[in-house]
């Protein structure tokens, strides 16, 4: 729902011409969108090492967050909002069977079809159905997460049907076969001299003279979609908002490319998680004030879709809604990380979170990076991952949060459930973890072990030089390489509050 | 008052400087300082790290070591430190219910409800924001994220220092930013929390303090390692040593107040 066009190239560093082309291609499309690539620390290694990915992101996070912060401020009841958006997704969740079919009656009365869907390959398949029975090799996107997190276009192709995202950024994405590496920004990665590369050279129909202003990268998209609004028959989109009570479905964003999609195919075509469901009409409105502010630090967003079921002689006279599990239930049924399904995917969370900031979206290995990813992504597969560890627990993104997810204590929680998995099958470093957390227990849990505990940094002082400790074998070294220890002190605290109040009776007894 | 200092592990057994600095402090304000030898730590690293099994002797050490300020026998806990006062705070009774330890569970809720960080402690329940403190140096202050996120200590700690005689407050830039500390963080994603590091170490060698300042020990020691590896010369101290610090008994920054053996 963003117009992004990357960031300038950074200035001092490469000239704007010097984009290698083979450093156009992304990340490729992975088997599965949730798991991919290396393991968090590596592959935030490798991200930390590109200066130019680095600059980018600082740039377009510290740009939104100071509007964000902005549009924030104008907002006397921001907090009420907050609360009431939090309190409004939790009544959702507590009562989401009755409500989704209360959603699926009112679309079913307004002349939509419902399907439900467990997993991924059960809606990739519901959906390549759909488009076939329409006889079509090509359909129009609306940008979505559910898809992307389905991997619907991979399973798309592999039924021989060209899926056309249309959200600029999306577009970008997909054209150099790259993932998405923020939830609202997927091409923040990218900086404007490589998306002129990229549509220049994959885009097809690109003028030959594109250069990287902003307003050019957009007409040459802008002329590219437009021939392909004009000639889809069928649209695929994702949802924002279902409203059960309505049966009205919503989706938000900045271009307007998604009304297209949404309107002009006969057929439309709508992948949603279960959770996007509110109760009623009147509760949009508490959302449609939180989700613009926090996400693209607008005041208002720029075009809001609202259509229910089918309306004769306007729009998409076919309608059909595809309700994705795919993991959610379990989250649900989880009493400690439920409320991740609170998400909007507003992606402030992203924006605020120095770990996203530094080392970027791919690195999470999942359509859904940042600290909602490190929350979510855990819980929807159900497998061991080290994205829990992920964050600093700096609680930057509980504070703006617009639906209140307590992300920091929800880490905490899927570290716990990390440490139990690593318990049944550990590997090395679980071990090591283990054996060290064990040893601290043990001496943290009285006062008296703790106090000769408290001693040993002292042997330390040997190897110290001015007050310093520059190196440390491994795994002290993971410090050291960094950073300086400082030399341990001679005494400890409890050493000298005894010896004060020894000292102090001794004066007494005189 | 009869306080009891939580000194914390980490600055018990590396910086003992900032807990003896409470002490004299609190005394020198005319209030009583009692040390429970029996505590250790809080648990956090524990629960932090996710082991939730093997924090739960840790915490109920430090609630039994503690529960007397329940009773009365103590008005408050201080601790130096906002991430230890947090996870007594926000992370000990959940600890103790997930073992289904209810009893000890309530007794953590009543210690955390008279348990303080420093500086809440002497704004809000000593209601003193000049502690008579002199330090002629220049300094800039580093909002930890668990003290200004998770406590919401807000401006208390500056307050603290702008009433100290001499002292030379200026401000850091994105004081608000992550150190990249965050306890095992800095081992388990050591190359990330360097990152967050290198520009914390820049913005606070661009505000051309001599003193970095902060209400927790852990962090310092992160920020204070990256001043220290740069050869900044910037020295990192904690709260209560500034604020200990007058003119008849001056402190010094980056002389360690070693105590003889
Ligand atoms: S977790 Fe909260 S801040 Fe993050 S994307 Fe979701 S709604 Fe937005």
């Amino acid at each position: 729902m963003s117009t992004f066009l990357g960031m300038p190239a950074a200035r001092g560093g490469s000239a704007p011409d010097a984009a290698a082309p083979d450093t156009l291609a992304g990340v490729g499309r992975p088997d599965d969108p949730l798991h991919w690539g290396a393991s968090f620390p590596d592959a935030a290694r490798t991200a930390l090492a590109n200066q130019q990915l680095r600059r980018n992101l600082g740039n377009a996070t510290s740009t939104i967050r100071a509007k964000r912060a902005r549009v924030v401020g104008e907002v006397p009841d921001w907090e009420e909002l907050r609360d009431a958006g939090s309190a409004l997704k939790a009544d959702v969740l507590a009562r989401l069977p009755e409500l989704l079919e209360q959603l699926e009656r009112n679309v079913t009365a307004r002349g939509g079809v419902v399907h439900w869907a467990r997993d991924a390959a059960e809606a990739n398949r519901i959906v390549a159905d759909l488009v076939r029975a329409k006889g079509t090799d090509e359909v129009v996107k609306v940008k979505s997460m559910a898809t992307q997190e389905i991997g619907l276009n991979e399973a798309l192709a592999e039924d021989g049907i060209a899926a056309v995202e249309t959200d600029l950024a999306e577009l970008i994405v997909q054209l150099a076969d790259d993932m998405p590496s923020h939830i609202l920004v997927p091409a923040i990665h990218r900086n404007r001299t490589e998306i002129r590369d990229i549509f220049l050279e994959r885009m097809g129909d690109a003028p030959p003279d594109l250069t990287d202003v902003p307003r050019e990268l957009a007409m040459a998209a802008r002329a590219h979609l437009r021939r392909k609004f004009l000639s889809a028959k069928v649209a695929i989109s994702g949802a924002n908002f279902a409203v059960a009570d309505t049966g009205t479905l919503a989706v938000v964003e900045s271009e307007g490319n998604g009304r297209m999609c949404l309107t002009l195919p006969e057929t439309l075509i709508t992948v949603m998680g279960i959770e996007k469901l509110v109760p009623t009409f009147d509760d949009l409105e508490v959302f449609l004030q939180l989700l613009p502010r926090s996400s693209t630090g607008e005041r208002m967003n720029p075009y809001t879709s609202m259509w229910t079921g089918v309306t004769p002689g306007d729009g998409p006279q076919e309608f059909h809604l595809v309700l994705l599990d795919n993991g959610r239930t379990t989250v649900l049924a989880d009493e400690a990380g439920r409320s991740a399904l609170h998400c909007i995917r507003c992606s402030a969370c992203l924006n605020v979170c120095p770990v996203y900031e530094r080392v970027g979206g791919h690195a999470y290995g999942s359509v859904y990076p940042g600290p909602i990813g490190a929350i979510l992504t855990p819980q929807l597969t159900g497998e061991k991952s080290d994205l829990p560890y992920a964050s600093t627990l700096c609680g930057a993104c509980y504070e703006v949060c617009p639906v209140k997810i307590d992300i920091p204590s929800i880490l905490v929680e899927l570290r716990a459930r990390e440490v139990e998995l690593g318990g049944a099958a550990p590997d090395t470093s679980d071990r090591v973890w283990q054996a060290a957390m064990k040893a601290a227990s043990f001496a943290m849990a009285d006062g008296d072990r703790f106090r000769r505990a408290a001693r040993v940094p002292r042997v330390l002082r040997a190897i110290s030089r001015h007050g310093v400790i520059r190196r440390l074998p491994f795994p002290g070294s993971l410090w050291t390489r960094s950073r300086d220890l400082p030399e341990p002190p001679r005494q400890t605290f409890h050493d000298w509050w005894e010896r004060r109040a020894r000292q102090a009776r001794q004066e007494d007894e005189r | 008052m009869r306080i009891a200092l939580a000194a914390t592990c980490i600055a018990d057994a590396m910086f003992p400087q900032a807990p003896r600095a409470v002490v004299t402090l609190l005394e020198r304000l005319g209030h009583e300082v009692v040390f429970p030898p029996a505590q250790a730590c809080c648990g956090q690293m524990h629960v932090n790290t996710g082991y939730l099994a093997d924090a739960v002797p840790v915490v109920r050490n430090h609630v039994r070591t503690f529960a007397p300020v329940a009773d009365g026998e103590w008005d408050a806990v201080v601790v130096p430190s906002g991430s230890c006062t947090g996870s007594i705070r926000h992370q000990q009774r959940m600890v103790l219910e997930r073992a289904g330890l209810d009893q000890e569970a309530r007794a953590a809720t009543a210690v955390a409800e008279r348990t303080y960080e420093l500086s809440e402690l002497l704004v809000d329940v000593l209601g003193v924001t000049d502690v008579g403190a002199w330090f002629p140096h220049r300094v800039t202050y580093h909002p930890t994220c668990h003290s200004l996120r998770m406590l919401g200590v807000g401006d208390k700690p500056e307050r603290l220092l702008r009433a100290v005689d001499g002292l030379e407050l200026v401000p850091l830039e994105q004081a608000e930013g992550c150190c990249g500390f965050g306890g095992t963080f800095s081992l388990k994603n050591a190359d990330t929390s360097a990152a967050m590091l290198q520009d914390k170490v820049g913005h606070v060698v661009g505000t051309g303090a001599e003193v970095l300042t902060a209400g927790d020990w852990s962090c310092l020691m992160h920020i204070g390692g990256g001043l220290s590896r740069g050869g900044t010369g910037v020295r990192p101290m904690h709260l209560a040593e500034i604020l200990v610090s007058t003119r008849e008994a001056p402190v010094v920054p980056g002389e360690r107040q070693e105590v003889a053996r």
